[in-house]
């Protein structure tokens, strides 16, 4: 009866790793099948773009509206590359799951506050950037005392968990208190009671956070960003779309949009992009 | 593959998994003690005890762990300012253990009540037939035999715990869930092996559990 147990056990562990080795392999066949679907159907249909949800100023799902510069980037490009707003449509794609989607085609083009980096481009192509970001620090209106990441020593600050944010803090910073919440919005509401002294994220986040009618005249963005995040637009790996892309961001940024959006987006909280880094250059494609 | 090794060495997944391990420990003893205080009064003569006892249970049992967790630190924690530690990261994980201990706590009160069942009445009779009042008849006669009959559905609550134990990272404790975000945010391109490493690694400590309680539900079994 034991050696039963046992062997259900096991032949249980195997079925789950064969399982996973499985899913893994043919992930990677879809992606490949699916890049030939998307350039098929360029010229008409629909596009999917992955933007975030839950992001007030860059990603935000409000109702049956989409809103923020993210999202207004994506339509702005998107009708360059010849879609009508209709043949839009916007799916919500997680910082953990961006990868993934683009992969398995789930989305042809991801504006989700996606910096490029090294380890990122090893499994999709970035296409942009359309804007930089740094990081920064939120905190309310009349503090005085917090003008950037070194004042912070000994203070309460927020974050989500498993951020780029988050993980800078923990590295750089080990004297800070960090409270890591699954969204910022968790972390605005926590700043709101009083309960921690800053959140902190990418500056545009931060501004987006501020600029909400909830917390509209009492939090300031510190303005001192502290890192450097290159917003660009995932597309699956071999994509022949990056070319037009940039073409579409660099005409956005010179017809004068880029910056309305901006203005648009953080309205009344009186942020301004980094100017050093910001319209920034494009990539030459890979 | 050795560079993937770095990886876990440099993120410290393992301290993770121990993160995991405490909250497991603390949480079920949290849950064991609440949960056993419960099934006395489930099974205690008085009405009101009762249905103290069975309120708390369907409350809890039916609402979502990180719900519990959210409002432990978005409104205990952020709204009422209760603390349960003077140092920040503690408090977190305090607030964590008692999420878990008290969902838990439902769980454990019906395993031990599915124990009670095993008991025959017979043996509650003769308690009372020797004059033994429902405490005393309870702490020495039924609960000892309940316990061992309820080892199974116990250990089935333990393994659910430590899985559970992942939701605490809703409540800014830096374990496993969270430590795999932040490795599939800074390398995705291993983000496959990073979510097969994480499955085995729970895999890896769930299997002894259930093993272990097996044997002893089998060893402790009232043979009757």
């Amino acid at each position: 009866m034991r050696k039963h147990t046992i062997g259900a056990l096991a032949l249980a562990a195997t079925a789950a790793l064969t399982f996973s080795a499985c899913s893994s392999g043919s992930v990677g066949n879809e992606a490949g099948s699916s890049d030939t679907a998307n350039t098929a159907d360029g010229g008409g249909k629909t596009i999917r773009i992955g933007i975030k949800y839950d992001q007030p100023g860059l990603g935000f799902q409000d109702g049956a509206n989409f809103t923020g510069f993210d999202v207004d980037v994506a339509r702005y490009v998107a009708g360059k590359l010849g879609y009508t707003e209709d043949q839009i449509q916007f799916v919500e794609s997680p910082s953990a799951q961006r990868e993934s989607m683009l992969q398995t085609g789930q989305v042809d083009m991801i504006f989700a506050t996606y910096s490029i980096t090294d380890a990122r481009k090893e499994v999709v192509d970035f296409a942009g950037p359309y804007f930089v970001a740094g990081q920064d620090l939120l905190v309310s209106a009349d503090n005085t005392d917090i003008t950037g990441p070194e004042s912070l020593e000994g203070k309460n600050l927020c974050s989500v968990t498993g951020s780029t944010s988050a993980q800078k803090i923990k590295d750089q910073y080990p004297g800070v208190n960090l409270l890591e919440r699954p969204g910022y919005a968790e972390c605005a509401t926590a700043l709101a009671a009083g309960q921690v002294d800053a959140v902190t994220t990418d500056d545009i986040i931060l501004a987006g956070l501020a600029a909400t009618d909830a917390n509209k005249g009492k939090l300031k963005v510190v303005g001192a960003p502290f890192s450097t995040e290159r917003y660009g637009v995932g597309i699956p790996q071999g994509s022949d779309q990056c070319e037009a892309i940039n073409t579409a961001i660099g005409e956005m940024i010179e017809d004068g949009t880029w910056e309305q959006l901006i203005e648009k987006n953080t309205e009344g909280t009186g942020y301004t992009p980094n100017d050093a880094e910001n319209p920034p250059a494009q990539d030459a494609c890979s | 593959m050795s560079e993937f090794l770095d990886l876990l060495r440099q993120y410290d997944v393992a301290h993770a998994f121990w993160v995991n391990l405490q909250l497991t420990f603390w949480g079920g003893l949290l849950a064991l003690g609440i949960g056993t205080v419960l099934a006395v009064m489930r099974i205690s003569p008085l009405t009101s005890l009762r249905w103290a006892g069975a309120t708390y249970v369907n409350l809890v049992r039916n609402t979502p762990l990180t719900v519990i967790m959210v409002f432990l630190v978005l409104a205990v924690w952020t709204q009422l300012g209760v603390t349960l530690s003077g140092d920040f990261t503690s408090n977190f994980f305090n607030f964590a253990v008692a999420g878990l201990g008290v969902y838990h706590a439902a769980f454990v009160c019906e395993s031990i009540r599915s124990g009670v069942n095993t008991v025959p009445v017979g043996q509650a009779e003769a308690a009372r037939a020797i004059g033994l009042p429902f405490l005393a008849a309870a702490r020495i006669i039924v609960l000892p035999q309940a316990f061992r009959g309820a080892v199974a559905p116990l250990g089935n609550t333990l393994i659910a715990l430590l899985k559970n134990s992942t939701v605490a990272a809703a409540a800014s404790v830096a374990e496993s869930s969270g430590t795999m975000k932040t490795l599939i945010e800074f390398h995705p391109d291993y983000r496959w092996q990073v979510f097969v490493t994480f499955a085995i690694g729970f895999v890896v400590l769930v299997i002894p559990i259930g093993l272990a309680t097996t044997w002893l539900s089998r060893r402790l079994a009232v043979t009757r």
